[in-house]
Protein backbone atom coordinates (compact mmCIF):
# COMPACT_ATOMS: atom_id res chain seq x y z
CA UNK A 1 0.00 0.00 0.00
CA UNK A 2 2.71 2.30 0.90
CA UNK A 3 7.08 2.21 -0.07
CA UNK A 4 9.20 4.37 0.92
CA UNK A 5 12.45 4.24 -0.64
CA UNK A 6 15.53 5.94 0.55
CA UNK A 7 13.23 9.07 1.37
CA UNK A 8 14.86 12.45 2.63
CA UNK A 9 13.12 15.24 3.88
CA UNK A 10 15.63 18.18 3.90
CA UNK A 11 14.28 21.88 5.15
CA UNK A 12 15.42 25.59 3.70
CA UNK A 13 17.08 25.53 7.09
CA UNK A 14 19.27 22.50 5.97
CA UNK A 15 17.70 20.51 9.23
CA UNK A 16 16.98 16.83 7.94
CA UNK A 17 13.49 15.86 8.97
CA UNK A 18 13.95 12.28 7.25
CA UNK A 19 17.01 10.69 6.60
CA UNK A 20 17.13 7.85 3.91
CA UNK A 21 14.09 6.32 5.23
CA UNK A 22 12.75 3.07 3.34
CA UNK A 23 9.71 1.24 5.11
CA UNK A 24 7.02 -0.92 3.76
CA UNK A 25 3.11 -0.64 4.64
CA UNK A 26 1.20 -3.29 3.19
CA UNK A 27 -2.35 -3.27 2.74
CA UNK A 28 -4.60 -3.79 5.70
CA UNK A 29 -2.02 -2.93 8.05
CA UNK A 30 -1.88 -1.25 11.14
CA UNK A 31 1.14 0.99 11.70
CA UNK A 32 1.91 2.97 14.50
CA UNK A 33 4.41 5.61 14.27
CA UNK A 34 6.11 6.56 17.11
CA UNK A 35 8.72 8.58 17.83
CA UNK A 36 9.95 11.60 20.32
CA UNK A 37 8.68 15.22 19.11
CA UNK A 38 10.54 16.08 16.35
CA UNK A 39 11.69 12.88 15.12
CA UNK A 40 9.87 12.70 11.43
CA UNK A 41 6.47 11.40 12.04
CA UNK A 42 4.43 14.19 11.56
CA UNK A 43 6.61 14.85 8.17
CA UNK A 44 5.82 11.03 7.20
CA UNK A 45 2.35 11.67 7.30
CA UNK A 46 2.31 14.59 5.24
CA UNK A 47 4.69 13.61 2.71
CA UNK A 48 2.07 10.27 2.07
CA UNK A 49 -0.73 13.46 1.74
CA UNK A 50 1.45 15.23 -0.46
CA UNK A 51 1.75 18.41 1.90
CA UNK A 52 5.26 18.33 1.33
CA UNK A 53 7.90 16.61 -1.09
CA UNK A 54 10.08 14.94 -0.51
CA UNK A 55 13.93 15.98 -1.50
CA UNK A 56 15.08 12.58 -1.99
CA UNK A 57 14.10 9.55 -2.53
CA UNK A 58 10.51 7.47 -3.71
CA UNK A 59 6.87 7.34 -1.97
CA UNK A 60 4.34 4.89 -3.81
CA UNK A 61 0.77 5.16 -2.19
CA UNK A 62 -1.59 1.92 -3.83
CA UNK A 63 0.79 1.43 -6.71
CA UNK A 64 1.51 5.62 -7.95
CA UNK A 65 4.33 7.21 -7.91
CA UNK A 66 2.95 10.56 -5.86
CA UNK A 67 6.36 12.15 -5.65
CA UNK A 68 6.52 12.99 -8.88
CA UNK A 69 3.34 13.87 -9.13
CA UNK A 70 1.69 16.50 -10.81
CA UNK A 71 0.01 19.23 -9.10
CA UNK A 72 -3.06 18.94 -10.83
CA UNK A 73 -3.37 15.06 -9.63
CA UNK A 74 -2.67 16.20 -6.05
CA UNK A 75 -6.39 16.44 -4.76
CA UNK A 76 -7.48 13.79 -6.25
CA UNK A 77 -4.51 12.05 -4.56
CA UNK A 78 -5.99 13.66 -1.25
CA UNK A 79 -9.50 12.58 -2.00
CA UNK A 80 -8.87 8.73 -1.78
CA UNK A 81 -6.95 9.73 1.55
CA UNK A 82 -8.73 9.62 5.27
CA UNK A 83 -7.01 12.03 7.18
CA UNK A 84 -7.22 12.67 10.65
CA UNK A 85 -5.74 15.44 12.69
CA UNK A 86 -4.70 16.29 16.19
CA UNK A 87 -6.40 19.90 16.38
CA UNK A 88 -9.63 17.80 14.37
CA UNK A 89 -9.66 20.94 11.79
CA UNK A 90 -13.32 21.14 11.72
CA UNK A 91 -15.24 24.26 9.69
CA UNK A 92 -16.57 26.08 12.96
CA UNK A 93 -19.77 27.15 10.72
CA UNK A 94 -20.90 23.73 9.66
CA UNK A 95 -23.07 21.41 11.35
CA UNK A 96 -21.27 17.56 12.50
CA UNK A 97 -23.35 16.23 9.30
CA UNK A 98 -21.98 18.96 6.89
CA UNK A 99 -18.59 18.49 8.31
CA UNK A 100 -18.63 14.45 7.76
CA UNK A 101 -19.88 15.11 4.17
CA UNK A 102 -17.15 17.46 2.70
CA UNK A 103 -15.36 14.43 1.29
CA UNK A 104 -18.81 13.76 -0.27
CA UNK A 105 -19.38 16.77 -1.42
CA UNK A 106 -16.29 17.17 -3.23
CA UNK A 107 -15.81 13.91 -4.82
CA UNK A 108 -19.59 14.85 -6.08
CA UNK A 109 -21.85 12.13 -4.66
CA UNK A 110 -25.38 12.20 -4.84
CA UNK A 111 -27.56 13.99 -2.07
CA UNK A 112 -29.12 10.43 -0.99
CA UNK A 113 -25.25 8.34 -1.06
CA UNK A 114 -24.16 11.30 1.00
CA UNK A 115 -26.66 10.76 3.26
CA UNK A 116 -26.67 7.63 3.88
CA UNK A 117 -23.13 7.41 3.92
CA UNK A 118 -22.53 10.43 6.56
CA UNK A 119 -25.43 8.74 9.27
CA UNK A 120 -23.21 5.48 9.02
CA UNK A 121 -19.98 7.28 9.66
CA UNK A 122 -21.49 9.17 12.32
CA UNK A 123 -22.77 6.04 13.87
CA UNK A 124 -19.64 4.06 13.61
CA UNK A 125 -18.32 6.95 15.86
CA UNK A 126 -21.25 6.90 18.42
CA UNK A 127 -22.41 10.26 17.25
CA UNK A 128 -25.36 10.19 15.12
CA UNK A 129 -27.56 11.71 17.61
CA UNK A 130 -25.64 14.86 17.58
CA UNK A 131 -25.41 15.19 13.81
CA UNK A 132 -26.95 19.04 13.59
CA UNK A 133 -24.46 20.51 16.32
CA UNK A 134 -21.88 22.89 15.34
CA UNK A 135 -18.62 21.58 16.50
CA UNK A 136 -18.74 24.70 20.04
CA UNK A 137 -21.49 22.51 21.15
CA UNK A 138 -19.16 19.09 21.11
CA UNK A 139 -16.43 18.49 23.85
CA UNK A 140 -13.25 17.41 22.28
CA UNK A 141 -13.66 14.28 22.33
CA UNK A 142 -16.48 13.68 20.23
CA UNK A 143 -15.01 17.26 17.66
CA UNK A 144 -12.17 14.19 17.42
CA UNK A 145 -14.51 11.50 16.67
CA UNK A 146 -16.73 13.84 14.41
CA UNK A 147 -12.93 14.19 12.01
CA UNK A 148 -12.80 10.69 12.54
CA UNK A 149 -16.09 10.14 10.69
CA UNK A 150 -14.77 13.09 8.66
CA UNK A 151 -11.95 10.73 7.55
CA UNK A 152 -13.62 7.63 7.19
CA UNK A 153 -16.79 8.60 5.26
CA UNK A 154 -15.78 8.16 2.07
CA UNK A 155 -14.20 4.44 2.40
CA UNK A 156 -10.82 5.16 2.18
CA UNK A 157 -7.96 1.76 1.93
CA UNK A 158 -5.94 4.54 3.69
CA UNK A 159 -6.21 6.65 6.60
CA UNK A 160 -3.49 8.23 7.89
CA UNK A 161 -3.52 9.96 11.49
CA UNK A 162 -1.84 12.78 12.99
CA UNK A 163 -1.59 12.69 16.78
CA UNK A 164 -5.53 11.68 17.25
CA UNK A 165 -4.92 11.28 20.76
CA UNK A 166 -3.16 14.16 21.38
CA UNK A 167 -5.67 16.20 22.99
CA UNK A 168 -8.21 13.58 25.16
CA UNK A 169 -7.74 12.30 28.30
CA UNK A 170 -6.74 8.58 28.66
CA UNK A 171 -10.21 6.71 28.63
CA UNK A 172 -10.86 8.56 25.19
CA UNK A 173 -7.66 8.41 23.48
CA UNK A 174 -8.40 4.34 24.12
CA UNK A 175 -12.36 4.86 23.05
CA UNK A 176 -10.53 6.63 19.58
CA UNK A 177 -7.29 3.47 19.09
CA UNK A 178 -10.13 1.23 19.62
CA UNK A 179 -12.12 2.76 16.66
CA UNK A 180 -9.23 2.57 14.28
CA UNK A 181 -8.88 -1.17 15.40
CA UNK A 182 -11.96 -1.42 14.20
CA UNK A 183 -11.45 0.05 10.89
CA UNK A 184 -8.83 -1.87 10.21
CA UNK A 185 -10.74 -5.13 11.01
CA UNK A 186 -12.18 -4.10 7.93
CA UNK A 187 -9.15 -3.77 5.65
CA UNK A 188 -8.53 -0.24 5.74
CA UNK A 189 -4.38 0.32 6.09
CA UNK A 190 -4.14 2.91 8.83
CA UNK A 191 -0.97 4.76 9.84
CA UNK A 192 -1.15 6.84 12.80
CA UNK A 193 1.24 8.76 14.63
CA UNK A 194 1.33 8.55 18.44
CA UNK A 195 2.75 9.21 21.49
CA UNK A 196 0.26 6.94 23.48
CA UNK A 197 2.46 4.45 23.83
CA UNK A 198 0.06 2.28 26.65
CA UNK A 199 -2.39 2.15 23.99
CA UNK A 200 0.12 0.80 21.20
CA UNK A 201 0.49 -2.03 23.80
CA UNK A 202 -3.50 -2.63 23.57
CA UNK A 203 -4.01 -2.45 20.43
CA UNK A 204 -2.78 -5.13 17.25
CA UNK A 205 -0.53 -3.18 15.03
CA UNK A 206 3.22 -2.70 13.69
CA UNK A 207 5.62 -0.24 15.22
CA UNK A 208 7.98 2.10 13.36
CA UNK A 209 9.89 3.88 15.05
CA UNK A 210 11.62 6.76 14.30
CA UNK A 211 14.71 8.66 15.65
CA UNK A 212 16.26 12.03 14.36
CA UNK A 213 14.63 11.10 11.21
CA UNK A 214 15.59 7.86 10.46
CA UNK A 215 13.77 4.34 11.42
CA UNK A 216 15.12 2.46 14.15
CA UNK A 217 14.26 -0.40 16.20
CA UNK A 218 11.87 0.18 19.01
CA UNK A 219 12.82 -0.47 22.58
CA UNK A 220 11.28 0.13 25.65
CA UNK A 221 13.37 3.36 26.66
CA UNK A 222 11.96 4.77 23.24
CA UNK A 223 8.61 4.77 24.55
CA UNK A 224 9.35 6.21 27.35
CA UNK A 225 9.19 10.11 26.65
CA UNK B 1 -12.38 -8.10 -2.95
CA UNK B 2 -14.43 -7.01 -5.35
CA UNK B 3 -17.14 -6.51 -2.97
CA UNK B 4 -14.81 -4.22 -0.98
CA UNK B 5 -14.32 -1.92 -3.86
CA UNK B 6 -17.46 -1.88 -4.54
CA UNK B 7 -18.53 -0.51 -0.83
CA UNK B 8 -15.89 2.13 -1.89
CA UNK B 9 -17.13 3.30 -4.63
CA UNK B 10 -18.97 6.36 -4.52
CA UNK B 11 -22.44 7.04 -6.19
CA UNK B 12 -21.86 10.43 -7.95
CA UNK B 13 -24.05 12.66 -9.50
CA UNK B 14 -23.60 13.16 -13.65
CA UNK B 15 -19.36 15.71 -13.68
CA UNK B 16 -22.40 18.37 -15.49
CA UNK B 17 -25.22 17.62 -13.00
CA UNK B 18 -22.70 17.87 -10.04
CA UNK B 19 -20.62 20.89 -11.52
CA UNK B 20 -24.44 22.85 -12.18
CA UNK B 21 -25.32 22.26 -8.67
CA UNK B 22 -21.92 23.35 -7.02
CA UNK B 23 -22.69 26.50 -9.55
CA UNK B 24 -26.51 26.80 -7.84
CA UNK B 25 -25.07 25.95 -4.46
CA UNK B 26 -22.08 28.39 -4.13
CA UNK B 27 -24.10 31.17 -6.07
CA UNK B 28 -26.71 30.91 -3.49
CA UNK B 29 -24.64 30.50 -0.88
CA UNK B 30 -21.90 33.46 -1.12
CA UNK B 31 -25.13 35.88 -1.61
CA UNK B 32 -26.10 34.89 1.78
CA UNK B 33 -22.60 35.02 3.28
CA UNK B 34 -22.59 38.76 2.23
CA UNK B 35 -26.37 38.79 3.83
CA UNK B 36 -24.32 37.58 6.91
CA UNK B 37 -22.23 41.33 7.19
CA UNK B 38 -25.02 43.88 5.92
CA UNK B 39 -22.96 46.81 6.79
CA UNK B 40 -19.26 45.87 4.91
CA UNK B 41 -21.75 44.70 2.28
CA UNK B 42 -23.32 47.51 1.92
CA UNK B 43 -20.40 50.23 2.43
CA UNK B 44 -18.73 47.80 -0.56
CA UNK B 45 -21.89 48.24 -2.69
CA UNK B 46 -22.47 51.86 -2.60
CA UNK B 47 -18.76 52.59 -3.57
CA UNK B 48 -18.96 50.45 -6.55
CA UNK B 49 -22.64 52.01 -7.46
CA UNK B 50 -21.32 55.24 -6.92
CA UNK B 51 -18.10 54.36 -9.12
CA UNK B 52 -20.50 53.07 -12.03
CA UNK B 53 -23.42 55.77 -11.74
CA UNK B 54 -20.82 58.73 -12.62
CA UNK B 55 -19.58 57.95 -15.84
CA UNK B 56 -22.91 56.38 -16.79
CA UNK B 57 -24.61 59.80 -15.56
CA UNK B 58 -21.88 61.48 -17.61
CA UNK B 59 -22.92 59.88 -20.49
CA UNK B 60 -26.52 60.77 -20.23
CA UNK B 61 -25.12 64.47 -19.76
CA UNK B 62 -23.46 64.57 -23.25
CA UNK B 63 -26.40 62.23 -25.10
CA UNK B 64 -28.55 65.38 -24.11
CA UNK B 65 -25.92 67.52 -25.19
CA UNK B 66 -25.56 66.15 -28.26
CA UNK B 67 -29.26 65.96 -28.60
CA UNK B 68 -29.50 69.28 -28.13
CA UNK B 69 -27.32 70.46 -30.50
CA UNK B 70 -28.94 67.93 -32.93
CA UNK B 71 -31.61 70.07 -32.14
CA UNK B 72 -29.62 72.87 -32.94
CA UNK B 73 -28.52 71.53 -36.76
CA UNK B 74 -30.91 73.75 -37.99
CA UNK B 75 -28.87 76.95 -36.72
CA UNK B 76 -25.77 75.71 -39.44
CA UNK B 77 -28.31 76.83 -41.70
CA UNK B 78 -27.14 79.93 -43.48
CA UNK B 79 -29.41 82.17 -45.45
CA UNK B 80 -28.07 84.52 -48.88
CA UNK B 81 -30.04 87.49 -49.53
CA UNK B 82 -30.05 88.53 -53.34
CA UNK B 83 -30.30 92.13 -53.96
CA UNK B 84 -33.63 93.88 -54.13
CA UNK B 85 -35.12 93.60 -57.72
CA UNK B 86 -33.52 90.23 -58.68
CA UNK B 87 -35.56 88.71 -61.20
CA UNK B 88 -36.94 85.25 -59.47
CA UNK B 89 -35.18 83.34 -62.48
CA UNK B 90 -31.65 84.37 -61.29
CA UNK B 91 -32.74 83.14 -57.62
CA UNK B 92 -33.83 79.85 -59.19
CA UNK B 93 -30.92 79.16 -61.03
CA UNK B 94 -28.46 79.60 -57.95
CA UNK B 95 -30.67 76.99 -56.23
CA UNK B 96 -29.86 75.11 -58.89
CA UNK B 97 -26.27 75.96 -59.01
CA UNK B 98 -25.99 75.07 -55.11
CA UNK B 99 -28.39 72.12 -55.05
CA UNK B 100 -25.20 70.26 -57.51
CA UNK B 101 -22.62 70.74 -54.32
CA UNK B 102 -22.30 67.38 -52.90
CA UNK B 103 -21.48 68.75 -49.04
CA UNK B 104 -24.89 71.18 -48.87
CA UNK B 105 -28.04 69.01 -48.46
CA UNK B 106 -30.66 71.22 -49.10
CA UNK B 107 -31.20 74.35 -50.73
CA UNK B 108 -34.72 76.12 -50.05
CA UNK B 109 -36.01 79.23 -51.89
CA UNK B 110 -37.96 82.02 -49.99
CA UNK B 111 -39.33 84.27 -52.89
CA UNK B 112 -39.75 87.84 -52.04
CA UNK B 113 -43.64 87.46 -52.12
CA UNK B 114 -43.12 84.41 -49.53
CA UNK B 115 -41.36 86.65 -47.18
CA UNK B 116 -43.65 89.75 -47.35
CA UNK B 117 -46.44 87.05 -46.33
CA UNK B 118 -44.96 85.68 -43.97
CA UNK B 119 -44.17 89.11 -42.44
CA UNK B 120 -47.18 90.30 -42.37
CA UNK B 121 -49.27 86.86 -40.98
CA UNK B 122 -46.53 87.53 -38.13
CA UNK B 123 -46.30 91.06 -37.68
CA UNK B 124 -49.75 92.01 -37.99
CA UNK B 125 -49.09 95.09 -39.91
CA UNK B 126 -51.27 94.51 -43.02
CA UNK B 127 -52.15 98.56 -43.57
CA UNK B 128 -48.38 99.26 -43.36
CA UNK B 129 -47.75 96.44 -45.57
CA UNK B 130 -50.54 97.13 -47.45
CA UNK B 131 -49.18 100.83 -48.07
CA UNK B 132 -45.50 100.06 -49.70
CA UNK B 133 -45.61 100.30 -53.48
CA UNK B 134 -43.08 97.54 -54.53
CA UNK B 135 -41.52 94.80 -52.28
CA UNK B 136 -38.89 95.96 -50.24
CA UNK B 137 -37.81 92.39 -49.50
CA UNK B 138 -35.43 90.26 -51.32
CA UNK B 139 -35.79 86.36 -52.60
CA UNK B 140 -33.56 84.53 -50.01
CA UNK B 141 -31.98 81.49 -50.46
CA UNK B 142 -31.83 79.10 -47.17
CA UNK B 143 -28.63 76.73 -47.20
CA UNK B 144 -28.32 73.61 -45.08
CA UNK B 145 -25.33 72.39 -45.35
CA UNK B 146 -24.65 68.60 -44.79
CA UNK B 147 -23.92 67.39 -41.12
CA UNK B 148 -20.67 66.20 -42.58
CA UNK B 149 -19.80 69.74 -44.11
CA UNK B 150 -17.02 71.34 -42.11
CA UNK B 151 -17.35 75.13 -40.75
CA UNK B 152 -14.38 76.31 -43.03
CA UNK B 153 -15.86 75.01 -45.87
CA UNK B 154 -18.80 76.90 -45.22
CA UNK B 155 -16.99 80.24 -44.56
CA UNK B 156 -15.20 79.51 -47.81
CA UNK B 157 -18.37 79.02 -49.88
CA UNK B 158 -20.20 82.05 -47.79
CA UNK B 159 -16.92 84.50 -49.23
CA UNK B 160 -17.51 83.26 -52.63
CA UNK B 161 -20.93 83.76 -52.64
CA UNK B 162 -20.87 87.01 -51.05
CA UNK B 163 -18.54 88.00 -54.16
CA UNK B 164 -21.24 87.47 -56.50
CA UNK B 165 -22.90 90.37 -58.11
CA UNK B 166 -26.82 89.30 -57.80
CA UNK B 167 -25.70 88.90 -53.87
CA UNK B 168 -25.89 91.26 -51.45
CA UNK B 169 -25.44 89.40 -48.42
CA UNK B 170 -24.60 85.78 -47.20
CA UNK B 171 -25.31 85.29 -42.93
CA UNK B 172 -23.72 82.37 -41.72
CA UNK B 173 -23.49 81.91 -37.57
CA UNK B 174 -22.73 78.66 -36.70
CA UNK B 175 -19.12 79.20 -35.03
CA UNK B 176 -20.54 78.47 -31.68
CA UNK B 177 -22.50 75.17 -33.05
CA UNK B 178 -18.98 73.91 -33.82
CA UNK B 179 -17.62 74.57 -30.45
CA UNK B 180 -20.16 73.28 -28.41
CA UNK B 181 -20.01 69.98 -30.67
CA UNK B 182 -15.97 70.24 -30.21
CA UNK B 183 -16.72 70.37 -26.36
CA UNK B 184 -19.42 67.67 -26.08
CA UNK B 185 -16.55 65.34 -28.53
CA UNK B 186 -14.04 65.93 -25.64
CA UNK B 187 -16.41 64.99 -22.97
CA UNK B 188 -17.64 62.10 -24.47
CA UNK B 189 -13.44 61.41 -24.63
CA UNK B 190 -13.37 62.28 -21.12
CA UNK B 191 -16.19 59.84 -20.28
CA UNK B 192 -14.49 56.91 -22.05
CA UNK B 193 -11.35 57.75 -19.87
CA UNK B 194 -13.23 57.96 -16.82
CA UNK B 195 -15.48 55.33 -17.29
CA UNK B 196 -12.48 53.20 -17.91
CA UNK B 197 -10.75 54.23 -14.69
CA UNK B 198 -13.70 53.83 -12.85
CA UNK B 199 -14.41 50.15 -14.04
CA UNK B 200 -10.75 49.72 -12.96
CA UNK B 201 -11.48 50.88 -9.43
CA UNK B 202 -14.45 48.96 -9.56
CA UNK B 203 -12.18 45.59 -9.60
CA UNK B 204 -9.28 46.99 -7.54
CA UNK B 205 -12.15 47.50 -4.92
CA UNK B 206 -13.94 44.04 -5.22
CA UNK B 207 -10.41 42.37 -6.01
CA UNK B 208 -9.04 43.86 -2.38
CA UNK B 209 -12.64 42.74 -0.54
CA UNK B 210 -11.79 39.37 -2.15
CA UNK B 211 -8.54 39.11 -1.37
CA UNK B 212 -9.95 39.98 2.43
CA UNK B 213 -12.12 37.37 2.34
CA UNK B 214 -9.62 34.83 1.19
CA UNK B 215 -7.51 35.37 4.27
CA UNK B 216 -10.95 35.42 6.48
CA UNK B 217 -11.53 31.99 4.97
CA UNK B 218 -8.15 31.03 5.04
CA UNK B 219 -8.27 27.73 7.56
CA UNK B 220 -11.39 26.68 5.91
CA UNK B 221 -9.37 26.85 2.33
CA UNK B 222 -6.66 24.68 4.23
CA UNK B 223 -8.76 22.02 5.37
CA UNK B 224 -10.71 22.31 1.99
CA UNK B 225 -7.97 21.17 0.09
CA UNK B 226 -6.48 19.19 2.56
CA UNK B 227 -10.04 16.90 2.41
CA UNK B 228 -8.95 17.17 -1.97
CA UNK B 229 -10.55 19.81 -3.25
CA UNK B 230 -9.52 21.20 -6.56
CA UNK B 231 -8.61 24.50 -7.44
CA UNK B 232 -11.94 25.31 -9.01
CA UNK B 233 -14.23 23.50 -6.19
CA UNK B 234 -12.29 26.37 -3.72
CA UNK B 235 -12.53 29.21 -6.44
CA UNK B 236 -15.92 28.98 -7.18
CA UNK B 237 -17.54 30.75 -3.80
CA UNK B 238 -15.20 33.81 -4.11
CA UNK B 239 -16.10 33.88 -7.79
CA UNK B 240 -19.89 34.43 -6.75
CA UNK B 241 -19.03 36.61 -4.01
CA UNK B 242 -17.75 39.10 -7.11
CA UNK B 243 -20.91 38.49 -9.27
CA UNK B 244 -23.03 39.68 -6.54
CA UNK B 245 -20.69 42.67 -5.34
CA UNK B 246 -20.65 43.60 -9.41
CA UNK B 247 -24.48 42.63 -9.87
CA UNK B 248 -26.21 44.40 -6.80
CA UNK B 249 -23.27 47.21 -7.09
CA UNK B 250 -25.11 48.07 -10.94
CA UNK B 251 -28.33 47.47 -9.79
CA UNK B 252 -27.95 49.63 -6.91
CA UNK B 253 -26.03 52.26 -9.27
CA UNK B 254 -29.25 51.95 -11.52
CA UNK B 255 -31.34 53.23 -9.06
CA UNK B 256 -29.02 56.23 -8.00
CA UNK B 257 -29.51 57.17 -11.80
CA UNK B 258 -33.11 56.62 -11.97
CA UNK B 259 -34.10 58.49 -8.31
CA UNK B 260 -31.47 61.41 -9.76
CA UNK B 261 -33.29 61.73 -13.18
CA UNK B 262 -36.41 61.97 -11.31
CA UNK B 263 -35.17 64.64 -8.95
CA UNK B 264 -34.01 66.31 -12.10
CA UNK B 265 -36.20 65.49 -14.60
CA UNK B 266 -38.72 68.59 -13.02
CA UNK B 267 -36.23 71.49 -12.65
CA UNK B 268 -34.97 70.94 -16.71
CA UNK B 269 -38.38 70.41 -17.80
CA UNK B 270 -39.05 73.71 -16.43
CA UNK B 271 -35.79 75.21 -18.24
CA UNK B 272 -36.29 73.60 -21.61
CA UNK B 273 -40.22 75.00 -21.54
CA UNK B 274 -38.77 78.73 -20.68
CA UNK B 275 -36.37 78.49 -24.01
CA UNK B 276 -39.56 77.22 -25.65
CA UNK B 277 -37.47 73.96 -26.82
CA UNK B 278 -39.21 71.06 -28.34
CA UNK B 279 -36.31 68.58 -26.75
CA UNK B 280 -37.13 65.53 -25.24
CA UNK B 281 -34.65 64.47 -22.36
CA UNK B 282 -33.12 61.74 -22.62
CA UNK B 283 -32.46 58.77 -20.01
CA UNK B 284 -31.26 55.07 -19.51
CA UNK B 285 -32.11 53.12 -22.84
CA UNK B 286 -32.79 48.87 -22.66
CA UNK B 287 -28.87 49.02 -23.93
CA UNK B 288 -27.44 51.75 -21.47
CA UNK B 289 -29.18 49.01 -18.68
CA UNK B 290 -27.68 46.00 -19.80
CA UNK B 291 -23.97 48.07 -20.63
CA UNK B 292 -24.73 48.99 -16.65
CA UNK B 293 -25.10 45.59 -15.42
CA UNK B 294 -23.31 43.71 -17.47
CA UNK B 295 -20.32 45.91 -16.90
CA UNK B 296 -20.72 45.62 -12.97
CA UNK B 297 -20.78 41.71 -13.70
CA UNK B 298 -18.20 41.58 -15.46
CA UNK B 299 -15.58 43.82 -13.26
CA UNK B 300 -17.54 42.05 -10.08
CA UNK B 301 -15.92 38.38 -11.26
CA UNK B 302 -12.76 39.74 -13.28
CA UNK B 303 -11.88 41.57 -9.78
CA UNK B 304 -12.59 38.30 -7.73
CA UNK B 305 -10.44 36.22 -10.28
CA UNK B 306 -7.91 38.33 -10.22
CA UNK B 307 -7.76 38.21 -6.15
CA UNK B 308 -8.24 34.33 -6.39
CA UNK B 309 -5.69 33.68 -8.63
CA UNK B 310 -3.24 35.99 -7.06
CA UNK B 311 -3.79 34.85 -3.32
CA UNK B 312 -5.15 31.38 -3.55
CA UNK B 313 -1.96 29.39 -4.09
CA UNK B 314 -0.15 31.17 -1.14
CA UNK B 315 -2.68 28.81 0.84
CA UNK B 316 -1.80 25.70 1.06
CA UNK B 317 -2.12 23.03 4.11
CA UNK B 318 0.63 23.07 6.41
Amino acid sequence: MIKFDQVTKRYESGNDALKNVTFEVERGELIFLTGASGAGKSTLLRLIALIERPSRGNIIVDGRNVDRMSLRNVPKHRREIGIVFQENKLLKDLSAFDNVALPLLIAGANTQEMARRVRAALDQVGLLKKERKKPIALSTGEQQRIGIARAIVIRPKLVIADEPTGNLDPWLSLEIMKLFGRFNDIGVTMVIATHAHDLIKQINGRRIHLKNGEIVEPNDEALVF
Amino acid sequence: MNDTNNKRKIPRFSPLFHWMKLHKENCLQALFDLGKQPFNTSLTIVVIAVALALPTSLNILIQNGQNLSGGWEGMRDFSIYLKVGQKIEVAKNLAVELRQIDLIGSVELKTSDDALEEFRDSSGLNDVIDALNNNPLPHTLVIRPKNSTSLEYMESLAEELTSRQEIDIVKLDSQWLERLNAILDFLKRSMGITAAMLLLAVIIIISNTIRLEIQNRSDKIEILKLLGASNGFVRRPFLYIGFWYGAIGSLTSLIFLLAGGFLLSQPLEKIIGLYESQLQLLGLDKWAVLTLIGGGVIAGWGGAYTAVNRHLHKIEPQ
